[in-house]
């Protein structure tokens, strides 16, 4: 009990920038036990930055469409996500008579799964890494893509035309958009010779990738947009076609686990970003950590701003500019990359 | 390439040969967030190609002409309103000119001013909702609520008049309701600048969106013969090139007394063309009310009409170009004090006959930008 204390003290006090005792080092068995406080800091880390999000996407869209956003519970509405949730806890979770059960509850529940793994990979400071993986970027672009099937699940398993339709849609928009977005991840990967998250980070001490990348950036801000079901590609529930999509038939906390899963994944995907492109958890003064949520908020921000911008694309062509422009586009980038790398190894150390 | 890869790569061998595909019926409504009202669509799918549509309507049936029948003249005028709500101002208009026809009421030149500019406003309105529930069926949430807010103005300044912002029974037979109140047409005029900053707006943000365009440009084009051969009539009729309006061919009310251009596009009548021309009508609305209201004359505003009127036994028709088309009532009188019987002409009615013509092979998506394009309201096309 000590030992576990000990080691929970010394997790924390990861975040004021003080270098971890050698506890893990010493007892074998601490690295379950590493693990297991891991993933409750990572689940908090979820469930606060769900609540934030929330809170700031209706303010912020409020904001952009001249309107106030919520602003009645607490200063400024801050504790309007409080007022959802128990709103949503207190109501009744009605399973349709005709779904298939098993798959209808398991999906939210698996969404969920996902998006907490998610959180679990991401370096958010020098020392702070719940879980540290050599091939941590292929991990979560796997981990990230098994949403569809939970989706999929949801869609399938209401038994509804809507959600089936939807469904249907989020799986070809999000495996084809993985592809565009695996590609831009492989020329920063080129470029700092390692798969690791931690690793990405350290290589961008001096030079962000977003200066040598643009092009990929650029591919990659499309493509998650796309992967998080986002306007301008809410096709998976647009709500003026398929009323709410695949989550038509959820209602109470498996239709909040939904909503949170999506604006968690918000999250991870903008912190992806903030660790390929944007230099991570690196920054001057301030510690790393701070640097690192900085960043993702300003990322996701953006995001926000695209979203309350743009409408909706059409399905066509929304498969058009995924296979016949992005593809090709981070192809070449990709070429270029190699090449460029071949060329600076050859000018400053003089081998090919 | 051999005739047998041709084939293969033939979109239509594919669906046929290669997969075994399966249609099924998806009841579009009543309760769907972009059908505008509890209109139902019973479209049979084809993955999310339709295979054919039919329309189902009568969920907001309230047998409001039955209803005319047991009030007097006067009573009934505020039913009217209840047709198409997004444009409740216009709504009276065709109905008091009816009447006047019918009992030969001389309406006062201060009046015609003041039912010009406040059904151009309504028109503007109107048409504000138009624009902004089509930019939210594709999911564009700004400018709906850019939208809004530019009504909210409009909205204010009916409610000044009227005492009510959405239902508004200003126009009645003789003349107008009331009086407008102080300092109002300054007031209005300062609204007209907002109202065109405000267009100008979602020029910007919507009008050259390139996914806008995608979206709307060749969707769903209305030729002009189908136009008419539907009985399209208003903004949709314009849209699709035949140059029809009758503030311009047979001008009622003072509407000869203004100079502004009727609004028409010469294309495909697509999904855009008729957006386009929302437009283009919001921005010549502004200009009529700007002249009207630098013009207005003082005087009455209501013709000595008594209370209980009793109209010689006849009928009077009249047509007037409300916002979403032509709208005529048919008041025939037996001499009593109520009507014998009313009868109203919806534009949207005639609109939404077209849908299950033109919806096989497209997909729910373009279906859904017709949808909002043609612009109707159940109020009207339920009655």
């Amino acid at each position: 009990m000590v030992d576990f204390l000990t080691a929970l003290f010394n997790f924390w006090q990861g975040f004021w920038g003080v270098p971890k005792t050698s506890l893990a080092e010493a007892l074998p068995w601490m690295d379950i036990l590493w693990a297991f406080v891991y993933l409750i800091g990572a689940f908090v880390l979820w469930a606060v930055n769900v609540i934030i999000l929330i809170w700031l996407e209706r303010r912020v869209a409020g904001f952009f469409s001249e309107r106030v956003g919520p602003n009645r519970v607490g200063p400024l509405g801050l504790l309007q996500p409080i007022n959802d949730a128990i709103k949503i806890l207190s109501k009744e979770s009605v399973i349709p008579q005709a779904a298939d059960k098993f798959i209808y509850m398991a999906a939210p529940l698996l969404i969920m799964t996902i998006s907490v793994t998610m959180y679990g990979l991401l370096p958010y400071g020098p020392g702070i890494r719940p879980i540290s993986l050599n091939v941590g970027i292929l991990f979560f672009l796997a981990v990230s893509s098994t949403t569809t099937i939970a989706v999929l699940m949801a869609g399938w398993g209401s038994n509804n035309k809507y959600s089936l339709l939807g469904g249907m849609r989020t799986v070809a928009q999000i495996i084809s958009y993985e592809i565009p977005m695996a590609l831009s991840i492989i020329g920063i990967v080129m470029l700092s010779g390692s798969l690791d998250l931690g690793a990405i980070t350290d290589a961008q001490k001096n030079l962000w990738n977003i200066v040598l990348q643009p092009i990929a950036f650029v591919i990659f801000v499309i493509s998650a947009q796309a992967e998080l079901t986002r306007s301008p590609f809410d096709m998976t529930e647009a709500e003026q076609e398929f009323v709410a999509g695949y989550h038509t038939e959820y209602m109470g906390m498996r239709f909040a686990l939904f909503f949170m899963a999506e604006y968690a994944n918000l999250f991870a995907m903008a912190a992806l970003g903030v660790i390929l492109f944007l230099g991570g958890s690196n920054g001057p003064f301030l510690p790393g950590w701070i640097w690192f949520i900085l960043k993702t908020y300003a990322f996701i921000m953006f995001l926000l701003w695209i979203r309350w911008t743009l409408l909706r694309i059409r399905v066509n062509r929304m498969m058009m500019l995924n296979w016949k422009v992005l593809i090709p586009i981070s192809l070449v980038n990709l070429l270029l990359t190699g090449v460029g790398i071949k060329l600076w190894q050859y000018f400053t150390e003089g081998r090919v | 390439m051999s005739d047998l890869k041709k084939e293969a790569f033939d979109s239509d061998a594919l669906e046929s040969d290669l997969f075994e595909t399966q249609e099924f019926v998806l009841n579009l409504g009543p309760q769907h967030p972009s059908t505008h009202g509890v209109y139902r669509a019973r479209l049979v799918l084809n993955g999310e190609t339709i295979v054919s549509a039919e329309n189902k309507i009568g969920y907001l049936h309230r047998g409001i002409e039955k209803i005319a029948e047991g009030l007097t003249y006067a009573q009934f005028a505020p039913y009217t309103t209840r047709f198409d709500y997004c444009s409740g101002a216009l709504q009276p208009w065709a109905y008091a000119l009816a009447l006047e026809t019918l009992g030969g009421i001389e309406v006062p030149e201060r009046a015609e001013y003041l039912r010009v500019i406040v059904g151009e406003l309504q028109r503007v309105a109107s048409h504000l909702i138009m624009i902004a529930s089509f930019a939210l069926d594709f999911g564009a949430w700004t400018p709906w609520a850019y939208a809004f807010n530019a009504r909210e103005g409009i909205n204010n300044l009916l409610e000044e008049i009227s005492g009510s912002r959405m239902l508004v029974n200003y126009i009645v037979y003789g003349g107008v309701n009331a009086e407008v109140p102080e300092g109002w047409v300054e007031r209005a005029k300062a609204e007209l600048d907002k109202i065109l900053y405000r267009l100008d707006d979602f020029d910007k943000v919507l009008s050259g969106n390139e996914i806008f365009l995608g979206r709307t440009k060749g969707i769903v084009p209305v030729s002009a013969e189908e136009a008419i051969e539907w009985g399209f009539t208003g903004a949709n009729l314009r849209a699709s090139g035949v140059a029809f309006d009758l503030r311009k061919t047979s001008p009622y009310s003072v509407y000869d007394r203004f100079a502004f251009d009727m609004a028409v596009i010469k294309g495909e009548g697509d999904c855009f063309d008729r957006y386009w021309l929302r437009m283009m009508e919001m921005r010549e609305s502004v200009k009529i009310v700007r002249q009207a209201l630098e013009k207005l004359p003082a005087g009455e505003c209501r013709a000595k009409v008594s209370k209980v009127w009793r109209p010689a036994a006849g009928e009077g028709y009249a047509l007037v170009e409300a916002a979403r088309g032509v709208q005529g009532y048919q008041v025939v009188s037996d001499g009593s004090t109520k009507p014998f019987r009313v009868h109203m002409r919806s534009p949207s009615f005639c609109h939404i006959g077209i849908i299950p013509a033109k919806a096989p092979g497209i997909t729910i998506q373009d279906f859904i930008s017709f949808m909002a394009s043609l612009d109707f309201v159940l109020g009207e096309i339920d009655r």
